[in-house]
């Protein structure tokens, strides 16, 4: 019995060391961006640093537009799927998948190649892009929010929850918005800081298709030439997907409190 | 015309044939049970009234309008679940209100009608908790509610009481026909339970294989049942095979002993012909004092105490049937083993289709 208590912390150890040494040591390096001593310079800089700001608030704007065109689109199709449709849902899995099949590469060239030029000539301009890079996010975070969605619908049967609305009067709009909306505001908030944390750390696509507009390209930009900023903005980007993870757990907590098992 | 009325109904999915040309008329104020094993297609019918499937041939008809083709939104017709289905983002009383607030009521009106079903359900302290915060019973209760709060023209449960234990089974069964007496509601209710649909319904509606066997009341279908089917899903049933030796006597021969039977349908039958014979286990007794028209002796197989009943298994020839008699403390029981004399009525010896 202590044998295996010790054995556990042990690995318990290991598994925190894996994932903390490589994060404690740019953390300290981050803070010797003064040779003599250490220091907050590094974090300094980057708090002064207007475009890294801006920057992530442009990829914040596109992080949210993401999601609401992500649940427009999924929610409803998977609600019909699940009710309507259930033979299609392998077929609607494996399209759902296809991003973690193609690289990020793959798609951001097709989408400028069709793009590019007539009869969708979105890449002249800022409004253009800023669309397509929302529609190349929607279908790269796919995967996570087809299986939130799905996984939400599947936990509450819609099925039956639809029928007892209709038998009640309720037409489509109230039965998706205050019955079934409703019940996945965990499994879509879930989802939804997911994509956000995706869509800010995101690279191949923004760098091709709006460059240093986006977070991710800047991060890469400023890892290029100032080492000891770069380290601090990885710590903070660190910070800030914490803080999200953080919320989901929270939301997801309190969904719980209020709808609760079945 | 009667209030609701399924014109020779028919559901095809596919190739498989769900229910088949279902006739029947309900007269308002009714509780019709649709009983039958699963896959009889009584949830087909329910399902087609409630308007979840559209039928493939026939009409349905409730007070006078043609409702077939009618949305289940704009049928005004009440639904409870087996799951139960309530909406576990809202209350008790935002459940129950739920049909009320579609239909836009005032929120006065609203309030009052809650309290009311709370009331009826005897719920009212659980105006505010979620439905995971109830019991398997209560929420039933709330969906029994919710179902009433629009003044529904017809209530149509779907094995509403299936996934609760045995003991609160009995008792919403007995609650859900109080409130369905005090309201005057028509009910459809759907059950594999053969002793729910005796005790709860005005009329059952036995089904097999989506047709219906046969319509009556509890007591017609206990006691006069006309197919063999219902005979045997209708309560526990002893079925043997005998020979007819004078059909106008009434006298058949059954593994070398000899039996009457006052069965009309016997008339039909000729000398030596084969039938299938039925009698229910409470119709026999132990040969005491008060002979019946049939004496028996066979040999006891076995007991089994059932509480208030105790079955005694009995072999006669090749026969195995079995006997119910009231559990009297009193009265000393046969030993396995042993032979005893039992009897019956000629009348209680019935002849199956």
């Amino acid at each position: 019995m202590r044998k295996a208590t010790l054995w556990n912390w042990f690995w318990i150890l290991l598994g925190l060391l894996y994932f903390f040494l490589p994060l404690l040591a740019t953390f300290h390096f981050s803070l010797r961006a003064r040779k003599e001593a250490l220091s907050l310079l590094a974090y300094q800089q980057m708090i002064e640093d207007t475009r890294i700001w801006q920057a992530l608030l442009y990829s914040i704007q596109i992080g949210l537009l993401t999601i609401g065109l992500g649940l427009l689109l999924m929610v409803p199709t998977v609600y019909w799927v699940h009710l309507r449709a259930r033979y299609l849902r392998p077929m609607i899995e494996f399209f759902s998948l296809l991003p973690f099949v193609i690289p990020a590469i793959v798609l951001v060239f097709g989408l400028i190649r069709i793009y590019s030029g007539d009869p969708f000539p979105l890449t002249n301009t800022y409004a253009g892009t800023d669309f397509l890079l929302i529609a190349g996010y929607v279908v790269l975070t796919l995967p996570y929010l087809y299986r939130a969605i799905d996984a939400g619908m599947t936990a509450i049967d819609v099925a039956t929850l639809t029928e007892a609305a209709q038998s009640l009067g309720a037409g489509w709009g109230t039965i998706l918005f205050r019955v079934i909306v409703p019940n996945l505001r965990s499994a879509m908030l879930g989802a939804a800081f997911l994509i956000l944390a995706i869509v800010l750390g995101e690279f191949t696509i923004a760098s091709f298709i709006v460059g240093l507009r986006a977070f991710g390209p800047v991060i890469w930009q400023v890892g290029q030439n100032r080492a000891y900023e770069a380290s601090a903005l990885v710590i903070f980007s660190f910070l800030l997907t914490w803080i999200l993870m953080a919320l989901i757990n929270f939301v997801a907590r309190r969904a719980v409190v209020t709808s609760g098992p079945r | 015309m009667a209030f609701l009325v399924l014109e020779h109904v028919s559901k095809r999915f596919g190739n498989l044939i769900a229910v088949e040309d279902f006739h029947l008329a309900v007269e308002k104020g009714e509780f019709i049970s649709l009983l039958g094993p699963s896959g009889c297609g009584k949830t087909t019918v329910l399902r087609m009234i409630a308007g979840f499937e559209l039928p493939t041939t026939g009409r349905i008809i409730l007070e006078g309008e043609d409702i077939t083709r009618v949305p289940p939104n704009r049928r005004n017709i009440g639904m409870v679940f087996q799951s139960y289905a309530l909406f576990p983002n809202m209350t008790v009383a935002q459940n129950i209100a739920f049909g009320m607030r579609v239909r836009r009521e005032p929120e006065h009106r609203i309030r009052e009608r809650v309290d009311e079903l709370l009331a009826l359900v005897h719920l009212e302290d659980k105006r505010n908790s979620y439905p995971h915060q109830l019991s398997g019973g209560q929420q039933q209760r709330v969906a029994l509610a919710r179902a009433l709060a629009i003044r529904p023209r017809l209530l149509l449960l779907d094995e509403p009481l299936s996934a609760l234990d045995a003991k609160i089974r009995v008792t919403l069964r007995s609650e859900i026909r109080a409130i369905q007496r005090q309201l005057g509601i028509t009910v459809i209710y759907v059950t594999h339970d053969q002793e729910e649909a005796l005790s709860i319904s005005d009329r059952i509606v036995v089904m097999r294989a989506g047709k219906i066997e046969q319509v009556g009341t509890p007591f017609q279908i206990y006691n006069f049942p006309q197919t063999s089917f219902v005979a045997s899903f209708v309560g526990m049933l002893n079925t043997a095979e005998a020979e007819v030796l004078d059909p106008q006597q009434g006298l058949l021969q059954l593994d070398g002993a000899h039996l009457l039977s006052a069965d009309p349908g016997l008339r039909r039958r000729k000398p030596g012909e084969r039938v299938r014979l039925s009698i229910r286990p409470e119709r026999i007794s132990l040969a005491g004092e008060q002979l019946k028209d049939n004496l028996l002796q066979a040999r006891v197989e076995d007991i089994t105490f059932l509480g208030a009943v105790v079955r005694i298994q009995l072999r006669l020839g090749n026969t195995l049937f079995y006997m119910d008699t009231f559990n009297n403390p009193h009265l000393a029981l046969p030993t396995i083993g042993s032979t005893v004399q039992v009897t019956c009525s000629k009348e209680a010896v019935m002849v199956l289709e």
